[in-house]
């Protein structure tokens, strides 16, 4: 579903990814996992099309990212630490802006059903700046499921949130992690990351460190290299 | 379009883009934005306030008199406009960046030039909500004929998209540095150079009654400079939001 072919991203002199390459099939729940600067959010922000490779190429299904860019956004959610939400618009406004952009069929019924996955149906027609952090990442979980991606890109999406909301979260993103979605999550929480996820890759110095099952990693394998 | 067919076994439930989805989605930005200022009223207000002081100032700071109001009014309606418009521009897109929306936008499956279009109108849009308050008022202030208010409208719209043409474009620009609010005018203002002293020129005309041949040289370049801004922002939008 996902193929990174020697991938290479540099900022001016500074590399932050050296020539990584590796696959995820479809139906996958991939953790990538990493220090600060690891460049994580840069390969996020690389597969999710926001941003351009310096060399190398991102495949999905058969199709190079960079050259049908356009195309390719269709078929990806992306959730981050930024709700990617406008403030001054209640949560079905949002929403009826991205069922607009992404073509979506039905919308009025595809936002209830959405709404109600995410628990805030009953809230929709508040504005968002009156929902609580925890609701503006369960609001941003379901405008990135709005089109219902096979692909979901999940970036630190636990950024802030309060144990309680945070449970809440993994739940609700172990709910839409299904075996028809293909998912890339973030974070550094290694517990959640290991409970959802069906294999881990690590990022060190902008290269792959670890890509193994989860059931050949611990949270103690893992956390050591947070210590280095 | 190949199309990616390990994606397409999913069944994903987003339709192909129907006819016209290019301008749907320019549609969906410019509604977008109009609901978000409908619900805060914070750019308009600011650009209403700032146009009105703008003219009420220059009205008592010149000594006006019927011999030399017509040479000062021209530049007072457009630096009213021009200011007023840096307000609204100076939000179309620091505001998405500040707010954390913006990625959201990039991410539309969509060519970008309809994002640029989507604000582009906007931008006009809000620009002439005030046009349609300051005109009238520029006409009191400043004992102008009713008569001129046709040809004065023509101009006003071609000046104003020429302005947000650019306008929009830099807005987009300056939204990955720090100084932001303050690069956009200093930036935008030297380009606008043409775009601004055509529209004085020709508002200038129609205040002294001047017969069209005078004043069609301005013509041509305000409606010139406003093609080639909208045909250069429009090409070069993708790269310029390109982190």
């Amino acid at each position: 579903m996902i193929k990174v072919r020697n991938l290479v991203k540099a900022f001016g002199s500074r590399v932050v990814l050296h020539n990584i390459s590796f696959e995820i099939a479809a139906g996958e729940f991939v953790t990538l996992l990493g220090i600060n600067g690891a460049g994580k959010t840069t390969l996020m922000s690389i597969i999710s099309t926001l941003s351009r490779p310096t060399a190398g190429s991102i495949f999905i299904g058969d199709m190079n990212a960079q050259q049908h860019a356009a195309y390719i956004r269709r078929y990806i959610g992306l959730v981050s630490h930024k709700t990617l939400l406008y403030d001054d618009l209640s949560g079905e406004q949002n929403l009826r802006f991205y069922a607009r952009m992404y073509d979506v069929q039905n919308p009025a019924a595809r936002i209830e059903t959405v709404l109600r996955q995410v628990g805030l149906w009953g809230r929709q027609k508040d504005p968002v700046r009156t929902y609580s952090r925890g609701m503006q990442q369960r609001l941003a979980i379901a405008r990135a499921i709005l089109h219902n991606p096979p692909i979901l890109l999940l970036d630190e999406p636990d950024t802030g949130l309060d144990q309680g909301a945070a449970t809440m979260l993994g739940d609700l993103l172990a709910a839409v992690g299904t075996a028809q979605r293909t998912v890339l999550m973030t974070t550094h929480n290694l517990e959640r990351g290991l409970s959802l996820g069906n294999r881990v890759l690590m990022l060190a110095d902008g290269k792959i460190a670890v890509d193994a099952p989860r059931d050949e990693v611990s949270v103690e394998s893992l956390s050591r290299f947070y210590r280095q | 379009m190949p199309q990616p067919s390990s994606i397409i076994a999913d069944g994903t439930i987003t339709r192909q883009p129907p006819p016209f989805a290019y301008f749907r989605k320019v549609w969906a930005i410019v509604a977008k934005d109009i609901a978000a200022e409908l619900r805060t009223k914070e750019m308009l207000s600011a650009m209403f306030v700032f146009s009105l002081l703008v003219i009420f100032i220059f009205n008592f700071a010149f000594d006006l008199r019927t011999d030399n109001a017509n040479t000062l009014a021209p530049g007072v309606l457009w630096v009213a406009i021009a200011f007023a418009g840096m307000l609204g521009l100076g939000r179309s897109f620091i505001t998405e960046r500040d707010r954390g929306s913006l990625e959201g936008l990039l991410l539309a499956p969509v060519d970008r030039s309809a994002i640029y279009l989507g604000k582009f109108l906007g931008n006009v849009l809000f620009i002439s909500v005030v046009e349609v308050v300051i005109l009238p008022l520029f006409i009191v202030f400043f004992n102008q004929p009713l008569g001129i208010i046709v040809p004065l409208v023509g101009v006003v719209i071609l000046g104003t998209i020429g302005f947000a043409g650019v306008g929009t474009l830099f807005s987009a620009m300056v939204i990955h540095t720090r100084a932001r609010d303050v690069l956009l005018p200093i930036m935008l203002f030297p380009v606008v150079v043409p775009v601004l002293l055509a529209a004085v020129r020709l508002t200038a005309g129609i205040l002294d009654k001047l017969p069209f041949e005078d004043v069609q040289n301005w013509l041509g370049l305000l409606v010139a400079f406003d093609l080639i801004f909208l045909a250069v922002s429009y090409m070069m939008f993708e790269y310029v939001v390109e982190e």
